[in-house]
């Protein structure tokens, strides 16, 4: 099972590694992992996305809470939440792609943020799912470069995780 | 005491500082380049005594051993780079056993971070695994407060090793000096009380229980709950067993004490923590050794107690039915004070316990020619009263300790479990004989052990430590020997030991007393001999069979009532 698991850590130095090498040691999953600082400049936040079963996910929690720089962890996929990730595509848009390529970046609420002669770069947010469906959705050949965020994930409503 | 608090200080003056804050008696160190100021400062004053080891590895240890044998914090200081590197497998012995310990390691200075600097290593990543937690202190301003968290953080909650790591031109660079007094952390604050809910839950188990077990850990000597523990037992009726780390936390002499668990745990024990019907586990993690196979330790319907201080130690390996986060002090009396008149009728499982002890899996050739290794261990506890402080390396000699000398005091016996470091029985020991002068020490350990960390027997006589050194020498490493007898067609692949030195006149060299011993009769004088002298290190070699096996025993992979006993071969 996939969970969406969102860390308040101390801003210290080596914070990043003590989570990413908690995860290694213990032979965890990360299929992505997003790190910034909060509106509290001490305190970062971190999402990051794995997989297994719950009795692993209820241990990496565990694990995590154990850290002793690691202030609250939660896993957002318990209940309602929201997840978004980013994603920059830059594609092949000669004078005969270019029609249809805007028409699909407008189909999926995407924006195109650059242009030059032959390329568009393209501005996309959304679940991973979508971002996946856009890239599917692409003739793949036009395809020349992808950058993703992966998730960042809040939970919805009264479902708040601060100090 | 204000002006002194206020003054401009060193960082290294710092360090020392707030060692003698802390009321750190020893600490166990070598000496290099990137802390010669801290050792500068340590030069200049006589409150914290600094104890020279030959290797960082048994700085460590010794720290290690101290702590153990004393419930205070060990302290290690140890130089950058190679004194780092050296340290690691003490620190993570330590980290494995949750042993309180702050490790001051030097660094090349902060300019040179980076830069592949002359004994430069990336200390905080190496040690990240392997600690509590660890932390580079790059500004002088921030050294008091870090000393301090260390020190908080390596002694509460699950306790284990903090690594302190101090660039040489911070201990250079002067502040002003203050301790804080307390240590306030949003992102740490241990747990005491137990959730009286769950409490409830547990006592009601514990009173329709047909067949209750006992099952206490380290967790037990670490929180020194001993004397709740035996009250608990005592006033409950039920049988008791104390993992390989908690061994002493209940008397091995008391009828209600079935042995140590696991892969060469009693076969009462193992049998009673199988077939039990609700298991109370204190402070004790469920781990390999212990359960075996936990498909097959599963696989008997019982309900489970789980009070242990690191909720991660709970549902790790077997599905837990009562978790009780908790200080196990905290949580021993509550349940105590609830139990109070709780006695549930369970002579029938007695009975069954007692038909299984009947079996004496402990038994061995008595008549041996050869010196069975224990008898020595029997003789070793019979001469010692069963009051020595034992240090052990790992092995078979470490097991037959822990089967045959009865511990009826915690924190006697100091071994390596988790880890399962050959080379920390020396050094270990001279941590225990510094934390209790005037005490007898013995270090058991075999002749392939003994010499991971041989170097220490200079140590011991700098500082005049008299330990006994016991090795039960069967010219093999034992326990490969062992595996190797049962699962890999007598292949005995490299665990001979060839090459010995004579270790009679290699303690001699030393400045030590040496004794060899090759027969039966000889071994309980040569004890008395050594026990007797209460100044001098003795190193006895004992030529022990090489063909004795550890039994019983559960091979890897197994469930924990499918041991080997010495009867089946």
């Amino acid at each position: 099972m996939r969970h969406i698991i969102s860390i308040l850590v101390e801003n210290e130095a080596g914070a990043l590694s003590r989570i990413a090498g908690l995860f290694s040691a213990r032979g965890y999953n990360i299929e992505s992992l997003t790190v910034a600082p909060t509106e509290d400049a001490s305190m970062s936040r971190m999402t990051i996305v794995t997989s297994g079963s719950d009795d692993v996910v209820e241990q990496i929690t565990k694990q995590l809470n154990k850290l002793i720089d690691v202030v609250k962890v939660v896993d957002l996929s318990e209940a309602e939440h929201i997840e978004r990730e980013l994603m920059l595509i830059k594609v092949r848009a000669g004078q005969k792609e270019r029609e249809d390529m805007k028409r699909m970046t407008d189909i999926f609420r995407g924006r195109i943020i650059d242009v030059t002669d032959n390329t568009y770069t393209i501005e996309l947010t959304g679940d991973g799912r979508k971002l996946d469906a856009f890239i599917q959705a692409l003739d793949q050949g036009t395809i020349i470069e992808t950058v993703r965020t992966g998730t960042s994930g809040i939970g919805r409503g009264n479902r708040i995780l601060r100090v | 005491m204000d002006r002194v608090k206020t003054s401009a200080l060193s960082g290294a003056e710092i360090v020392v500082r707030c060692l003698q804050e802390e009321a750190v008696e020893y600490v166990f160190g070598y000496p290099g380049g990137a802390v010669l100021f801290i050792y500068d400062e340590l030069f200049k004053q006589d409150k914290v005594k600094h104890v020279l080891v030959r290797h960082e590895q048994g700085a460590v240890h010794a720290a290690d051993g101290y702590s153990r044998s004393s419930q205070k914090v060990g302290v290690a200081l140890v130089t950058s780079g190679p004194g780092v590197t050296n340290a690691v497998t003490g620190i993570a012995t330590a980290y494995m056993d949750s042993i309180p310990m702050v490790v001051i390691t030097g660094q090349v200075p902060t300019h040179a971070i980076g830069l592949d600097a002359f004994q430069e290593c990336d200390t905080v990543g190496i040690t990240r695994p392997i600690v509590k937690h660890n932390m580079l202190v790059k500004d002088v301003k921030d050294l008091a407060s870090a000393m301090k968290k260390a020190f908080h953080i390596a002694s509460t909650g699950r306790p284990g090793p903090v690594v302190v790591d101090i660039p040489k031109d911070v201990t250079a660079a002067v502040t002003e000096f203050h301790y804080p007094e307390t240590v306030a952390m949003r992102s740490y604050n241990p747990v005491r009380k137990g959730h009286a809910g769950q409490i409830r839950k547990a006592v009601q188990l514990l009173a329709e229980a047909e067949r209750p077990m006992i099952y206490s850990g380290g967790g037990v000597t670490l929180s020194d709950s001993s004397e709740l523990l035996r009250e608990l037992v005592k006033s409950t009726g039920f049988p008791v067993t104390n993992t390989l780390m908690g061994l002493g936390t209940y008397p091995a002499t008391d009828r209600q004490f079935l042995g140590m668990p696991g892969m060469h745990g009693t076969y009462e024990c193992n049998n009673a923590m199988q077939h039990c019907d609700v298991l109370l586990a204190i402070g004790a993690r469920f781990d390999d050794r212990v359960i075996g196979n936990p498909a097959h330790f599963a696989s008997n319907p019982r309900k489970i107690i789980h009070i242990d201080i690191d909720p991660s130690s709970i549902s790790k390996r077997v599905k837990v039915d009562v978790p009780i986060v908790g200080n196990i002090p905290d949580v021993l009396e509550e349940l105590i004070k609830l139990l109070k008149g709780v006695h549930p009728e369970i002579s029938a499982w007695w009975k069954q316990i007692e038909a299984w002890r009947a079996k004496d899996c402990l038994k061995y050739d008595r008549s041996s020619k050869i010196i069975k290794p224990q008898f020595v261990l029997e003789k070793l506890y019979e001469v010692t009263k069963g009051k020595a402080f034992v240090t052990s390396d790992v092995g078979q000699h470490q097991m037959w300790a822990a089967q045959f000398y009865k511990f009826d005091e915690p924190r006697r016996w100091i071994n390596s479990g988790g880890l399962g470091t050959m080379g920390f029985g020396l050094p270990a020991a001279m941590g225990v004989q510094m934390a209790n002068p005037g005490a007898t020490v013995a270090c058991v350990t075999g002749e392939s052990s003994i010499q991971m960390c041989l170097q220490e027997l200079s140590t011991c006589k700098q500082y005049r430590l008299p330990i006994k050194i016991v090795n039960l020498n069967n010219k093999y490493m034992g326990m490969v020997r062992q595996w190797q007898q049962f699962f890999h067609g007598n292949r005995y692949s490299e665990s001979y030991m060839d090459a010995l030195p004579d270790f009679v006149k290699l303690a001699e060299g030393y400045g030590h007393r040496g004794l060899l011993i090759d027969k039966p009769a000889d071994v309980e004088p040569a004890l008395r001999e050594a026990f007797a002298n209460k100044k001098e290190l003795y190193f006895l070699d004992f030529i022990t069979d090489q063909t004795e096996n550890v039994y019983p025993m559960i091979p890897g992979g197994k469930g924990n009532t499918e041991m080997i006993l010495s009867e089946d071969l």
